[in-house]
C-alpha cells in the first residue's frame, strides 16, 4: 500500500494537493473570512474557463505535444459569441453550438497539419495563436456586450449547494468538463492510446494503436476545450473582448505542470490538474486577501511554482534512473564486483 | 561555378527566395516601396523602417539562433525585454529635465547585466538541473513579466534623458543606430562560433548531446553559454525597445516577441530539432516577418489581419520546410506506373 502510494504519479498528486492544504490553510489563519465554503467554490466559479481549458491541455501534453493556441481561441470564441448573439441576434444555443464547432474544427486543422505533414506543434499552434488573435481584431476591435436573456441566466444565476453557498452554471460546465475528461482519459481506448503515444510513439505505433487518429483527436479536443472555455468566458463578463485569452495559454500549461504532468509526456491525470487550476486561484485569492501585493505577484508566484514542481519532477527522474541502473549491474555482475565498485 | 543543384542544396536560398518574391511583389504593387530619400540628415523610406523596425527582433534571433541549435528554445526572452526595459527606466529615472539618476553607461550596465543573469538562471536550470528548455524558460515567461512589472511599479516609466534615444530613434552616417548594434552583434558572434571550434560544439550538442559528451565536448557549460548569451541579447533587444518610445512598459514591452523571433530562426533555415544553424538565415527571416508587416500595412489593410497572415505564412513555410509534404506534393506529379 506505501509503496503505491509512493510511486511517482500518486505522489506528485499527493504532494500537490498537500500545497493546496497548505496555502488554503495559511489563507485561513492569516486572513478572516477566507475559511468559508463559498470561498473554496469561488475557485471553481473564477476558474471556470481555465479548469476547461487545462482539461483539453493535459490531453495534448500526456501525448507529448503542445496547444499554444488555446488562449487565442477562447478570445476568438469571445468575439464570434458576442457578435453572433448582439449582433446578428441567433438563437443564443445555436451561438454556443457554433463558437465550439469552430474550435473544434480549428484545432482538427492543425492537428491535421501536424500529424500528416511531421510539422512541430509548437510552430503549427503559434501560428493557431496568431491566427485566432487576429481574427478576434477582424471581428470586432471594440468590446462586444452581450445583453441576451440566456447569457444573462447563465451569468447571474446561483445554483444553492450545501447551505446558503453557490455555484454558476459555469462551474456546473467545468466539473461536468472535468469528470468527462477524466473518465475518457483513464476508462477508454482514446485515452489508453494518449498515454501510449506519450510514452513511446513508435512502440505504439507498432503495437497497432490508432496513433494517427488519436493525435489528431487530441488537437480537436483542445479547440474544442478552447471554444467551450470561450463561452464560459462570456458568462463570467458578458462581453466579448479581442484581448480575451491573452496569456491564458501558459496558465493552463503551467497548471497542468504543476498537476504533475509530464511535459515529456506519458504521464499525468485530471485530478493532478484539476489540483493544478485551484493552486493558481488560491493564489490569486490570496493576494487579493493580502490586499497590498500587486497583483503581478500571481505571476512570480506561479513561475516559481513551476520551477519548484518541475525540479522535484526532475530529482525524482533522476533517482529512479541510478536505482534501475544500479539494481541492473548487481544482477549481471554479481555481488562481488558491486561490493568492489560500492 | 556551382551547379545547379548545389544551389538549391544550399539552406539559405528558401527565406531568400521568399524575401525576394515579397519584394518583387512590393516593386510591382505598392507605390514608392523603394523609395529612399534623404530627411533631416538621414535615409528615410520604407525599407529603412523595415530594417529600424526588424531590429529588436533581429537581435533576439542572434541569440535565439544559438539556443534552438542546441535543441533548446528559449520562450522568456519576451519577458526579459521587458525586465531590460524596465531596468534602465529606472536606472535613469524620469526626471523631466533629463537628468539621470545614474549615469547613462551605469543604467546600460545595469540592464544588461540583469538581462545576463536571467539567462544564467535559465541556463542553469537547463544545464544542471536538466529541465525542459520550454519548461525551464516558461517560468521566466510567466514570472518574468511578473518581476517587470513589479520593477517598473505597474507604471509605464518616461525617459527624458535626450542621449538615450540614439539606440532607438538615432542615426549615423545615414543608416539607423540600431542596425549597427545587429551588424556588431551578428559580427562578434560569427567570429566566435565560426572562426573557432564553438560553432561546431554548440551545432554536436544540438545533433547528439550524448556522443558530443563522449567526444570531449563540455556539452553542460556549451547550454549554458547559448542561454546566457540569448539573455544579453534580451537585455539588448530591450534597451532599443526602450530608447524607440523613451519609455518603459512593464507589460507590453517585448511582447510576442518571442514568437516572433522563434519564427524568424525557424525561417531562416534552422530547425527546430537542432543541429546546423543559420545566423544569416534567422537575419532574412526577421526581415521577412517585417517585410511582411511593413506590406501589408502599405495596402492600408487592418493590422489585424497582419497576424492572420503572418500565421498563414508560418503555415506555408513550415509545409514547404517539411520534407513529407514536399514529397506528397511531388508524389502527385508522378504519372502512375513510371519507373521512379
Amino acid at each position: 500500500m506505501t509503496r503505491r502510494l509512493l510511486s511517482s504519479s500518486s505522489l506528485s498528486i499527493l504532494v500537490i494537493f498537500a500545497l493546496f492544504v497548505i496555502m488554503f490553510g495559511y489563507g485561513s489563519f492569516a486572513y478572516t473570512g477566507f475559511f468559508a465554503v463559498q470561498n473554496f467554490l469561488n475557485l471553481f466559479i473564477d476558474n471556470a474557463y481555465l479548469l476547461i481549458l487545462a482539461v483539453g491541455m493535459t490531453f495534448v501534453i500526456i501525448a507529448g505535444g503542445i496547444d499554444l493556441s488555446v488562449g487565442s481561441m477562447l478570445g476568438f470564441g469571445t468575439m464570434v459569441a458576442a457578435s453572433l448573439v448582439s449582433k446578428q441576434h441567433l438563437n443564443p444555443y445555436l451561438v454556443i453550438l457554433i463558437v465550439v464547432a469552430i474550435g473544434t474544427l480549428l484545432g482538427f486543422f492543425m492537428g491535421c497539419l501536424i500529424q500528416f505533414f511531421d510539422l512541430p506543434p509548437f510552430i503549427i499552434t503559434l501560428a493557431g495563436l496568431y491566427l485566432a488573435r487576429g481574427l478576434c481584431y477582424v471581428v470586432s476591435i471594440d468590446t462586444i456586450a452581450i445583453s441576451d436573456p440566456v447569457f444573462e441566466y447563465a451569468a447571474h444565476h446561483q445554483f444553492n449547494v450545501i447551505g446558503n453557498n453557490f455555484v454558476s452554471p459555469s462551474a456546473v460546465i467545468a466539473i461536468a468538463v472535468v469528470l468527462m475528461g477524466a473518465y475518457v482519459l483513464r476508462f477508454t481506448r482514446f485515452g489508453r492510446t494518449v498515454y501510449a503515444i506519450g510514452g513511446n510513439e513508435q512502440s505504439a505505433l507498432l503495437m497497432g494503436l490508432p496513433v494517427g487518429r488519436t493525435k489528431i483527436g487530441i488537437y480537436a479536443l483542445s479547440g474544442f476545450c478552447s471554444g467551450l472555455a470561450g463561452v464560459v468566458f462570456t458568462f463570467y463578463t458578458l462581453s466579448g473582448y479581442a484581448l480575451d485569452g491573452k496569456g491564458m495559454e501558459l496558465d493552463a500549461i503551467a497548471s497542468v505542470v504543476i498537476g504533475g504532468t509530464l511535459l515529456t509526456g506519458g504521464a499525468g491525470s485530471i485530478l493532478g490538474t484539476v489540483l493544478g487550476v485551484l493552486v493558481y486561484g488560491t493564489i490569486q485569492v490570496l493576494i487579493v486577501f493580502q490586499g497590498t501585493l500587486n497583483s503581478w505577484w500571481t505571476r512570480i508566484a506561479i513561475g516559481f511554482l513551476v520551477f519548484v514542481f518541475c525540479s522535484l519532477q526532475r530529482v525524482f527522474e533522476a533517482r529512479k534512473g541510478t536505482a534501475a541502473v544500479r539494481s541492473v549491474s548487481q544482477e549481471t555482475q554479481g555481488p562481488a564486483a558491486t561490493a568492489r565498485v560500492g | 561555378m556551382p551547379s545547379a543543384s548545389s544551389w538549391s542544396r544550399n539552406r539559405l536560398i528558401w527565406p531568400l527566395a521568399a524575401l525576394v518574391c515579397l519584394l518583387l511583389f512590393n516593386f510591382f504593387f505598392t507605390p514608392n516601396f523603394f523609395h529612399v530619400e534623404v530627411k533631416q540628415g538621414h535615409l528615410y523610406g520604407n525599407l529603412i523602417d523595415i530594417i529600424k523596425n526588424a531590429a529588436p527582433i533581429m537581435l533576439l534571433a542572434i541569440g535565439l539562433t544559438l539556443v534552438i541549435a542546441t535543441k533548446g528554445i528559449d520562450i522568456s526572452v519576451g519577458s526579459v525585454v521587458a525586465i531590460s526595459a524596465g531596468m534602465v527606466a529606472i536606472m535613469l529615472g524620469g526626471d523631466l529635465g533629463g537628468v539621470p539618476l545614474y549615469p547613462l553607461p551605469v543604467a546600460i550596465a545595469a540592464a544588461l547585466l540583469v538581462s545576463t543573469a536571467a539567462g544564467l538562471w535559465n541556463g542553469i536550470l537547463v544545464s544542471r538541473i536538466g529541465l525542459q528548455p520550454i519548461i525551464a524558460t516558461l517560468i521566466l515567461f510567466v514570472a518574468g513579466r511578473g518581476v517587470a512589472m513589479v520593477l517598473t511599479n505597474a507604471l509605464v516609466i518616461w525617459i527624458y534623458v535626450k542621449r538615450f534615444a540614439i539606440f532607438g530613434q538615432g542615426y549615423w552616417l545615414g543608416l539607423p543606430f540600431s542596425i549597427y548594434m545587429v551588424a556588431g552583434l551578428l559580427l562578434l558572434t560569427w567570429l566566435v562560433t565560426r572562426r573557432t571550434a564553438i560553432g561546431m560544439f554548440i551545432e554536436s550538442v544540438g545533433i547528439n548531446p550524448t556522443a558530443a559528451r563522449f567526444s570531449g565536448i563540455n556539452a553542460k557549460n556549451i547550454l549554458l553559454g547559448v542561454y546566457v548569451f540569448s539573455g544579453f541579447c534580451a537585455g539588448l533587444s530591450g534597451l532599443v525597445v526602450c530608447s524607440t518610445v523613451m519609455s518603459a512598459d512593464g507589460n507590453n514591452a517585448g511582447n510576442l516577441y518571442e514568437l516572433d523571433a522563434i519564427l524568424a530562426v525557424v525561417l531562416g533555415g534552422t530547425s527546430l530539432n537542432g543541429g546546423k544553424y543559420y545566423l544569416l538565415g534567422s537575419m532574412i527571416g526577421a526581415l521577412i516577418i517585417q517585410t511582411l508587416t511593413t506590406t501589408i500595412y502599405a495596402f492600408n489593410v487592418a493590422p489585424e489581419i497582419s497576424q492572420v497572415v503572418k500565421a498563414l505564412v508560418v503555415w506555408g513555410v513550415s509545409l514547404l520546410q517539411s520534407e513529407s509534404f514536399r514529397r506528397q506534393l511531388a508524389g502527385l506529379f508522378v504519372k502512375r506506373g513510371a519507373v521512379a
